[in-house]
């Protein structure tokens, strides 16, 4: 490892910030797939802005890429950086602030130009005045140095300049011990048809290498021991990455078609990227004109027999809101899958949020009950994205899957499974073929257990039937307008939704004997609410935890398990939407931790919410929104 | 297979149209052309939005779905690229395909989806009670519109020529022998072909087309391929195609019968065809009934499935277990003792 002194880390926390132009997400996703190979555990958290290239230099066009990584499990991208890699004078302006005390900074000096600077508003340079005094400051010359290594390549001074993101890495390679030969392998495979420029990338990020090796400015470099995971095969995947991936072995599993009809929009896009890749598994990808075409689309396929999927974000899902009701009233399988972003309107397209559950419950005309599924965790998409599948089959019903754009593209180490092992729905299917009332087809004969209709395809011969929007009588399914039968139907779509609550798993507590105090969320916050109940313990106090994975029907003993506390506290990237239905439902005084800043919470911050709601005398005294202090 | 009767494609449904719609005669035209095309029942679908004419699904005898408003060629959309195998119809009408719809209706036949659209215009939304349509004249008076309507209207023949759509044609409800030769040359079509037909709301706009109706031979120009385009009670007029590049109604012998156009509807430019739809915008005089265009383009679901295909033959049937591993997974052995 050469001459320089190694200190043993147990964790450690980079962000890497620059221009969006400056290549620095695709820096973080190259140093996190060699620390995914090295064996350690990981968190991820991409921050960048929506627009694709503001002006250069400018603070609104800077683009970071936070990794958390350590030689134990962890659950969060890390609250605070302990190094900063500033590509430019609005990346450190930017991200400044977040650096730990003490946080080690490393700038490229070339980018501190008098213009540059003015920029990012700063009337001095920084690098020459006090504001950094309380960090270790490295000034490295990352454009000179990448320039001056590549003077004898064939390559255009611009695309010299633009490799300096390839010294970055190979000096923070260097700096925590990880191997270039990954890397490298990359770069060759993914311009393998322009030799000269892979060769560029492989001699800066050598440079950057073998600067930190040489030049006396490092005397440390430090090493972050494998953690010990669960046994088996890993990979390292982002979310939209495993929900197609859930997707697909939905199709798999069920014999199914998978039909995606779907409408480009942040942060859900790379669903419709990576499924229009996998059509040898016979998924058909359809790029609509508008997002009630790619519903009606998919809706379409479902009544044609197919595994139907739409995917989008918040704004998508208000305009297919029609289309949901239709599937509610038709009683046809089909997938909605939200990649929720800050709202309302167009809102923070690029940042996290989890505020369109209100939405997934209500957001509809008429009574029409729509099951919700939620993902916690970016390899945890996969299986809900199965499990919504297997709803949506086994009950012939729309069913909102909802992710985040934090769980969209932020990434973690996966373990495999074994795909013997995954959910058979097959036998979910079940296609009618065959009358069911005497010589006659009910398109609206219910299952006596699940409540679910025949799903009877075009081509079945014998079945013939027509389905619409208009109220159906119950059983024969023919136009009706009497008014029993309509409060009938309505009684039973709600009684087949509610009826799934038997046929999911209880809400489980991971708590300490005698708490107070029970936290409970859903979807992305799982893992800062973990690890902040870690540390709430390591501090001498009893606090229980649950997650809710299923947002409606809830888990059958939810209501026994919120009232067995004193206090119940929902922290939630929203104003207090699950604490609402939680409140509204079992009559608890649930409180909330509320905050909507378009980043998942820190862990720090919950730690302080969950301390603060232990200690108070009052149940009340959670704060109904806003922050706990 | 048996041979079936129009009659095995009417149901038990009611039929709850105003008593003289011009709906009626549509449905019976279809219906008895469906026998023709040689078709099981359970291979046709009927797909419609909302509207008066969106409830057709329910009195055919073979799959359908009533939807909602505007989206029926989406949704038809869905079923046919994913089902090759099915004969798609869509049963649309003024305000449901070129309102509310209209986005649908054009990218379903720019893309050439395998549907065949029937559209009854009627220039008026009847089943909310009488407010103007997109197709209804400039100073229509309705209930929304007591002044006058100030909308421009589509013609919706030059609607879908310049979504250039593959098959595109206009018929009328009381002309039962056209009609039925329009409905069965759209659905023998591959791609998405179109099809206007006028259709009498006697209750809010009675006798819109009386004009075509009364006078059918001086105000009908029935385009019929490969025939010079003449009308009139002795084919005494006819379409002339000027030098200066525009199409004009002349009488036959004033520029000779050799000059008058004959009309081809397999050119693959539709910008004769769309010049033709252009002699009235509205059907208030001499209106060019028939088959505008008809043209080959590969078509959606044949593609999707061409795509799904050449994938298979290219990397073999998808391997779940591969897909999921990835390039790089590496193994995690159990913790060593000591």
């Amino acid at each position: 490892m050469g001459t320089k002194t190694v200190q043993r880390l147990d964790q450690v926390t980079i962000r890497f910030a620059g221009d969006s132009g400056d290549g620095m997400q695709l820096t973080g996703d190259r140093f996190t797939s060699v620390t995914a190979q090295v064996g350690n555990d990981l968190a991820t958290l991409p921050d960048f802005p929506a627009e694709i290239r503001a002006p250069a230099g400018s603070l609104p066009g800077v683009s970071g890429f936070q990794l958390h990584f350590a030689d134990h499990d962890i659950l969060t991208p890390g609250d605070a950086p302990d190094v900063l890699v500033a590509m430019n004078p609005a990346a450190l302006r930017t991200n400044l602030d977040d650096l730990t005390p003490g946080g080690t900074l490393v700038v490229n000096s070339d980018a501190f130009t008098r213009g540059n600077l003015k920029k990012a508003h700063y009337d001095s340079n920084p690098l020459e005045d006090d504001t950094l005094s309380e960090y270790r400051v490295f000034q490295v010359p990352i454009t000179t140095l990448t320039v001056g290594a590549l003077e004898d390549h064939p390559l255009s001074s611009k695309d010299k300049q633009r490799a300096k993101n390839m010294f970055a890495l190979g000096l923070m390679s260097w700096m925590y011990s990880r191997p270039l030969e990954p890397t490298e392998e990359w770069v060759r495979t993914k311009f393998k048809r322009h030799p000269e420029i892979a060769d560029g990338n492989i001699t800066a990020l050598r440079a950057g290498w073998a600067f930190g090796e040489t030049t006396e400015m490092f005397t440390h470099t430090y090493e972050v021991a494998p953690a010990t995971l669960p046994p088996g095969r890993y990979r390292q995947i982002t979310g939209n990455q495993a929900l197609a991936y859930g997707l697909v072995a939905a199709g798999v599993r069920s014999g199914l078609p998978v039909f995606l009809g779907s409408y480009p929009i942040t942060p859900a896009s790379d669903i419709l990227h990576e499924l229009s890749k996998h059509k040898n598994f016979g998924v058909r990808t359809f790029q609509a004109e508008d997002e009630i075409s790619a519903i009606g689309a998919a809706l379409g396929a479902s009544f044609a027999g197919n595994l139907a999927v739409t995917t989008t974000s918040g704004p998508g899902v208000a305009l297919k809101g029609e289309t949901i009701g239709l599937a509610v009233s038709v009683e046809l399988p089909l997938l909605i899958v939200n990649i929720q972003r800050g709202g309302p309107s167009t809102g923070l397209p690029t940042k996290t949020e989890q505020s369109d559950l209100l939405q997934a419950m209500y957001g509809r005309n008429g009574e029409a009950p729509v099951p919700i599924v939620a993902a916690s965790a970016p390899g945890d998409c996969f299986d809900a994205a199965l499990e919504a599948a297997r709803i949506a089959i086994r009950y012939r019903t729309p069913v909102m899957l909802l992710s985040d754009g934090y769980l969209a593209n932020g990434a973690e180490p996966w373990r495999l499974p074994e795909v013997d092992d995954l959910p058979d729905l097959a036998a979910e299917v079940r296609f009618a073929d065959a009358p069911n009332a005497g010589d006659e087809f009910w398109p609206f004969q219910r299952d006596p257990v699940t409540l679910a209709r025949p799903w009877a395809i075009p081509g079945t011969a014998g079945l013939e039937h027509r389905i619409g929007g208009l109220e159906k009588a119950d059983g024969k399914g023919g136009i009706s307008y009497d008014p029993d039968n309509h409060h009938r139907m309505t009684e039973l779509r709600a009684a087949k939704v509610a009826g799934i609550a038997a046929d999911i798993p209880p809400l489980t507590v991971d708590g300490d004997e005698g708490a107070e105090l029970l936290v409970i969320g859903w979807g992305s916050t799982y893992g800062p609410i973990r690890a902040a109940v870690r540390r709430v313990r390591k501090r001498g106090y009893k606090v229980a935890r649950a997650h809710l994975r299923h947002l409606n029907p809830f888990p059958a003993n939810t209501g026994e398990v919120v009232s067995q506390f004193g206090k119940v506290l929902v922290p939630e990237m929203n104003m207090g939407q699950l604490r609402l239905l939680l409140r509204g439902t079992f009559l608890v005084d649930a409180q909330g931790y509320n905050r909507v800043a378009g980043l998942p919470f820190t862990t720090a911050e919950l730690e302080e919410a969950i301390i603060s709601c232990i200690e108070s005398t009052t149940p009340g005294n959670g704060s109904g929104n806003g922050a706990v202090t | 297979m048996t041979t079936l009767k129009r009659k095995d494609f009417a149901t038990d449904q009611e039929v709850r149209w105003c008593p003289g719609c011009g709906d009626y005669s549509i449905l019976a035209n279809v219906q008895g052309v469906m026998p023709d095309l040689g078709m099981p029942r359970e291979k046709i679908v009927f797909v419609s939005g909302i509207g008066c004419s969106s409830r057709f699904p329910y009195y055919m005898n073979t799959y359908g779905f009533h939807s909602i408003h505007g989206r029926a060629p989406a949704i038809a959309t869905g079923i046919s690229a994913t089902r090759p195998d099915l004969k798609v119809f869509v049963i649309t009408g003024d305000g449901d395909g070129l309102s509310i719809g209209g986005n649908h209706l054009i990218h379903a036949m720019r893309r050439n989806a395998n549907l065949t659209i029937v559209l009854f215009n009627n220039q008026i939304y009847g089943l909310t009670k009488g407010q103007y349509s997109p197709t209804s004249e400039v100073g229509k008076v309705t209930k929304s519109t007591p002044s006058g309507s100030l909308d421009y209207p589509f013609n919706p023949v030059s609607v879908a020529l310049g979504a250039e759509a593959t098959f595109v044609a206009r018929s009328i409800d009381t002309e039962r022998e056209h009609l039925s030769r329009m409905v069965e040359l759209a659905a023998r079509h591959e791609g998405t072909s179109f099809i206007e037909v006028y259709q009498n709301c006697n209750i809010f706009n009675d006798g819109a087309f009386d004009i075509l109706k009364d006078a059918p031979e001086a105000n009908q120009i029935r385009l019929e391929h490969g025939q010079p385009i003449r009308f009139g009670n002795d084919h005494e007029r006819g379409v002339y195609l000027r030098p200066d590049g525009m199409l004009e109604l002349v009488a036959v012998a004033d520029v000779g019968e050799e000059n008058i156009l004959v009309h081809d509807a397999h050119r693959e430019d539709p910008a004769l065809a769309f010049m033709l739809s252009r002699l009235a915008h509205t059907p208030h005089g001499p209106t060019p009934i028939g088959l505008f265009r008809q043209v080959s383009r590969p078509v959606y679901g044949l593609e999707m499935e061409r795509q799904v295909d050449a994938a298979v033959q290219q990397k073999g049937e998808g391997d779940l277990a591969k897909l999921i591993a990835g390039p790089d997974p590496w193994e995690v052995g159990a913790p060593t003792a000591g």
